[in-house]
């Protein structure tokens, strides 16, 4: 931001020519109030205790000084600057490295044994600060725990009149100020201190944080209270805070959707299965596979993955149910080997038991892995996991934030989705609700018939590809995976071994159909050539009819001829004359 | 404790503030009645010397700070409440 480095020296006489928002550079919040707390105005921040308030004030300050160059002043009423920042080492803020002309802390906590007379106010600190500000061109600057200062002002009348003091000074000298302060346990969302009730009032930004326990876990929100002049997300949102610092969860925003869609298919593993999706899941769609316990999701998944390593891209495993190694152990009794995989470092095995908090955490966690590890692929088994106990009502949220972030990074993530009992009645609802966004989901069952329990696989949708809707079986031997069709007999699909005998049932009639053909066709021959032969003398009859008939025509003739020779013999000798030439 | 031990103080004050001139007059007071001629009174103006009230951790105005006899005291306020004021000063044999 070169535009803010060329008015930083002169900020007294600074127009407003920068951004109207300082970034704060939490993910996700400064997309939540359209780039940041309002610049050169006064922010509060109220939460419970353990909210997260310093960590949040603390890397607004850093932000500024390390990435937009705005010093900042970081004011501690509470903690001790030095366990401010040893605390935020373990973010890798490196706050040592900035120095205090950059990032400048002033402890003020009051002490124990100061005696109090009288009335007194802040000038004192205000008048050390403004000499600190005129010293380093400070731009931002924080208040931690402002409660604890006013709480040692007598009177109501008081803590007003200071707030007001400080609010004007924060105005006059153009700093975007962050206040923060505690407030009671039970209801973040209406401060019952009253002198916090009107600075909500006077301030033009205010931002709640919330740290509730839902079933013993912890959930953390935050909320913008108020913004003026600007519009912003005002619903709550999770957050969490990870090893970079705060997170806030963000639905998509209209900024973010810049999701490359390819026609690109990537191989779910199983080659009937890619033939059943017309090739195979798209590139960066999200896969659920849903299933009983036992009906093979996990191998399916593996399937998916091995096939991902095959192709060298790079994939993380991430398993709830077993440890990796198990899994790994698992997949190879179907032939599906990953071990050489993890071993060249193509795939990470990540066991889903080392993650623990809230269903942000996962994602955050998910989320830091998969940048690390830089993931083409994601399997995640099973993801209802995220939505056990106390986690429900968060959970859809975080598989939609997770589907949208997987996208957005061009991610194929196939996630499995454990059924149970009761929500088995209801398909459609399957846990999280996740159906509905995933892109493809298959559904594996069990098929109970004549003592035997098959699975059966069928695709239950698969967005922007023909597909089968066929139930198919789905067979898992040492040969490795395989899909074959069912038998449909009456309007019943039979699988296993009900499908092999009936099967080969049907393959000894055809075998017997087969013979009594090649049985009749001998017989036909048969005949064709007794009649052929018949068919032969009879022929030969007919010759010898036709020459004995011939030779009796030329007999006769000869006979006449010789009866006519001997007629004209005789005429000669009786000198017979015309009578012989009218019979001529 | 020695009697004839001085009194040095510090009084941080802002600008010419009300509570700061009150200070300024119930501390000349005070050390009229209790501490005549063993006592000295610096007047540090944080407007005019911040460095001073951000070096000694001075946020509040006005501030006394009783720099002698040790142990080094800080009292915040105009001074108006006499006793707790004496008994921070190590006067408090005075009050009951």
């Amino acid at each position: 931001m070169p535009q803010i480095a060329s008015t930083m020296k002169s900020f007294r006489t600074r127009v407003a020519k920068t951004s109207p928002k300082a970034p704060t550079g939490i993910t996700g919040f400064d997309e939540i109030c359209g780039g940041g707390l309002p610049r050169g105005s006064t922010t509060l921040l109220v939460g419970g205790p353990g909210s997260g308030k310093t960590i949040f004030a603390l890397q607004f300050a850093m932000h500024g000084a390390r990435y937009c160059k705005e010093p900042a002043i970081f004011v501690a009423f509470e903690e001790t600057s030095k366990r401010v920042k040893s605390n935020a080492e373990s973010f890798g803020w490196k706050i040592k490295e900035l120095g205090p002309s950059k990032l400048f802390f002033l402890d003020a906590q009051p002490m124990s044994d100061r005696v109090h007379s009288g009335t007194f106010d802040l000038s004192g600190m205000l008048a050390a600060l403004e000499a600190q500000i005129n010293k380093m061109g400070a731009r931002r600057i924080v208040f931690d725990a402002l409660d604890i200062l006013l709480a040692l002002l007598p009177d109501e009348a008081a803590k007003r009149r200071e707030v007001y003091r400080l609010h004007d000074w924060l105005r006059e000298h153009e700093l975007t100020g962050l206040i923060t302060s505690k407030a009671s346990q039970e209801e973040t969302n209406c401060i019952v201190q009253e002198s916090f009730s009107f600075m909500q009032f006077m301030v033009d930004c205010a931002v709640m944080l919330n740290h509730t326990v839902v079933q013993g876990v912890s959930q953390r929100s935050l909320r913008v209270q108020k913004y003026r002049g600007t519009s912003f997300d005002e619903n709550q949102s999770p957050f969490v805070i990870g090893s970079r610092g705060i997170e806030v969860a963000v639905a998509r925003t209209s900024s973010r959707v810049q999701i490359s869609v390819t026609n690109e298919r990537v191989s779910s593993g199983v080659e009937r299965l890619d033939t059943m999706l017309g090739g195979g899941y798209y590139r960066g769609a999200s896969v659920l596979i849903t299933g009983f316990p036992g009906t093979a999701k996990t191998t399916l998944s593996g399937a998916f993955a091995a096939a991902a390593c095959r192709r060298r891209e790079r994939t993380i495993f991430v398993s709830f149910d077993s440890d990796g190694a198990e899994v790994v152990r698992n997949l190879a009794s179907v032939s599906i080997g990953l071990n050489r995989y993890i071993k060249n470092g193509c795939l990470c095995m990540v066991s889903g038991r080392t993650i623990s908090g809230s269903a942000e955490t996962f994602l955050v966690r998910i989320k830091a892995l998969a940048t690390e590890h830089k993931a083409r692929c994601i399997v995640i088994d099973p993801v209802s996991t995220i939505s056990s106990s106390g986690n429900e009502l968060t959970a859809y949220g975080v598989a939609e934030r997770l589907i949208d972030w997987s996208k957005t990074m061009g991610t194929t993530l196939v996630c499995t989705s454990l059924l149970d009992e009761v929500s088995s009645h209801l398909l459609a609802s399957s846990p999280l609700r996740i159906s509905k966004m995933a892109d493809t989901w298959i559904h594996l069952n069990y098929l109970v018939q004549a003592g035997e329990r098959n699975r059966g696989m069928s695709i239950i949708k698969s967005r922007g590809t023909a597909h089968s809707n066929q139930v198919r079986e789905l067979i898992l031997n040492d040969a490795g995976v395989t899909v074959t069709d069912t038998y449909t007999a009456e309007g019943e699909v039979l699988m296993g071994t009900l499908r092999w005998e009936k099967e080969s049932a049907e393959r000894g009639a055809k075998d017997m159909a087969e013979v009594a053909g090649r049985v009749k066709r001998v017989r036909l021959d048969a005949e064709e050539a007794e009649l052929e032969v018949r068919l032969k003398a009879l022929q030969v009859e007919l010759e010898a009819k036709q020459v004995e008939k011939a030779l009796l025509v030329s007999t006769a003739e000869s006979r006449e001829g010789v009866l006519l020779q001997g007629r004209s013999r005789m005429r000669e000798l009786r000198g017979a004359d015309t009578a012989i030439s009218r019979q001529k | 404790m020695n009697r004839g031990a001085p009194y040095r103080f510090r009084l941080y004050v802002a600008g010419d503030a009300q509570n700061s001139a009150q200070a300024i007059a119930n501390l000349n007071a005070l050390c009229r009645e209790h501490l005549p001629d063993r006592h000295s009174i610096e007047i540090v103006d944080v407007f005019r010397k911040p460095e001073y009230a951000l070096a000694e951790s001075i946020f509040m105005t006005p501030t006394l700070v009783k720099l002698g006899p040790l142990p080094v005291r800080t009292i915040v306020g105009t001074l108006s409440q006499t006793q707790p004021v004496l008994h921070a000063l190590g006067l408090g044999t005075l009050s009951v």
